[in-house]
């Protein structure tokens, strides 16, 4: 349960900084907090499956910054989509909230994806290239050169 | 993080094949070989230290009756602790002093050292910023990717009867893997408390978040033989048995 929570306050981390990362581009390029709230909404934009996006803009004005708040595209993550609304002043960002969560055994589930092994149905050859690492019982260097790994490790992939 | 190049470094210490791969900003760089050669070389170091084959390790020493553990680097008594609790949490199955089966006791922390060492010795990857890591301690792994959501590594966990093959694979970001089995070595683990190989098991993988915590872990399941996922259930730990029937058992944390 601690580890979910941990989690979930690493991912407001990350959104954040993610979002503080676009605005100082928008900073960079934009004048005016419309353009600052577009470049924005393009940079949230990244999931060319988006189809929800919507930017309410309430300042028109470029001479006083006005809190612009500003929808950012449902972005499909491995978790499920996720989709969140910030609000600027300026180039500031005043507040973030979250519209959309994967839902939530999805979620926990994937949080957990390290503690959730997903059995094969047959045996699967091991060279595959999907299998970055072997977990095996203690390895001799025997047992090491007829194993998997030793495949993994001389062909560098 | 991209699908960025995959580099590999194998180097044996304490007889057990030693593998990194990295992939992302440091792979293949200076940097990724300076900080690989300080983990190979803590990884010696520990061999100095803790082997039983080294007749003039402390720990060698200590067996002896010729050093007194305050004598010894403080990682011994870390270890011993380590060992201690896995000891306790057992029921006496998992130890560090265990019986030869002619009477007399065998000091061997062997089944603490590796996952241990290999944890402390991936501390010199830190130096790698924006590089997923993955380390292998001759088949116990540390997985850790810089984004937390980003491209997990993909463990195999490998098929007790054809080490070719993999029963399941795992994806881990930030975590390990370790297995404890009969496949490679035959019968390397014992029951500690009864000086002979466990029963009905044939191997035992687990998964969590430290390397040293899932390989005593690992290693103390397998000891316990039958009760092995009933032990890891009542942990609050995840896993796969394989019994020695071939069937194979999931075991899911709650």
């Amino acid at each position: 349960m601690r580890r979910i929570i941990f989690w979930l306050a690493s991912t407001a981390t990350v959104l954040v900084l993610l979002f503080s990362y676009h605005t100082s581009l928008g900073a960079a390029t934009a004048t005016t907090s419309t353009q600052s709230a577009a470049a924005y909404s393009g940079s949230v934009a990244g999931s060319s499956s988006s189809t929800r996006s919507s930017t309410s803009d309430s300042s028109t004005s470029s001479s006083t910054p006005k809190a612009t708040t500003t929808t950012g595209n449902v972005v499909y993550t491995r978790y499920g989509p996720i989709q969140v609304q910030v609000v600027t002043t300026g180039s500031t960002i005043t507040s973030v909230s979250v519209l959309q969560y994967p839902s939530s055994d999805p979620r926990s589930q994937q949080i957990n994806a390290q503690a959730v092994p997903i059995l094969v149905q047959e045996t699967l050859d091991a060279q595959s290239n999907s299998i970055d690492m072997v977990s095996g019982a203690t390895y001799t260097s025997d047992g090491y050169l007829q194993s998997i790994q030793s495949a993994l490790d001389k062909a560098g992939v | 993080m991209s699908t960025a190049v995959l580099t590999r470094y194998v180097e044996q210490v304490m007889g057990l094949p030693f593998s990194l791969a990295l992939r992302g900003r440091h792979a293949g760089d200076a940097a990724a070989r300076d900080a690989w050669a300080a983990v190979v070389a803590d990884l010696r170091e520990a061999d100095r230290v803790f082997s039983t084959w080294r007749a003039d390790s402390w720990v060698s020493r200590l067996a002896r009756d010729e050093v007194e553990v305050g004598e010894c680097p403080a990682e011994v008594a870390e270890v011993l602790a380590l060992g201690n609790a896995a000891a306790h949490a057992s029921g006496g199955a998992f130890s560090v002093a265990r019986p030869d089966g002619s009477g007399r006791t065998i000091f061997d922390p062997s089944g603490v050292v590796k996952g241990w060492a290999a944890e402390r010795a991936a501390r010199h990857l830190a130096e790698l910023p924006e590089t997923d890591q993955c380390l292998s301690a001759g088949g116990d792994v540390l997985a850790w990717t810089a984004d937390p959501i980003g491209r997990p590594w993909t463990i195999g966990i490998e098929d007790p009867d054809d080490p070719h093959r993999i029963i399941a694979r795992v994806p881990v970001w930030r975590g390990a893997v370790a297995t404890s089995g009969s496949a490679h070595r035959g019968a390397h683990v014992v029951d500690g408390r009864t000086g002979l190989p466990p029963d009905g098991v044939r191997q035992v993988s687990v998964i969590g978040d430290s390397l040293t915590a899932v390989d005593i872990e690992a290693t103390s399941a397998f000891a316990l033989g039958r009760d092995a996922a009933r032990w890891l259930r009542a942990q609050g730990r995840s896993g796969i048995v394989v019994w020695d029937d071939g069937r194979t058992e999931l075991v899911s944390a709650g």
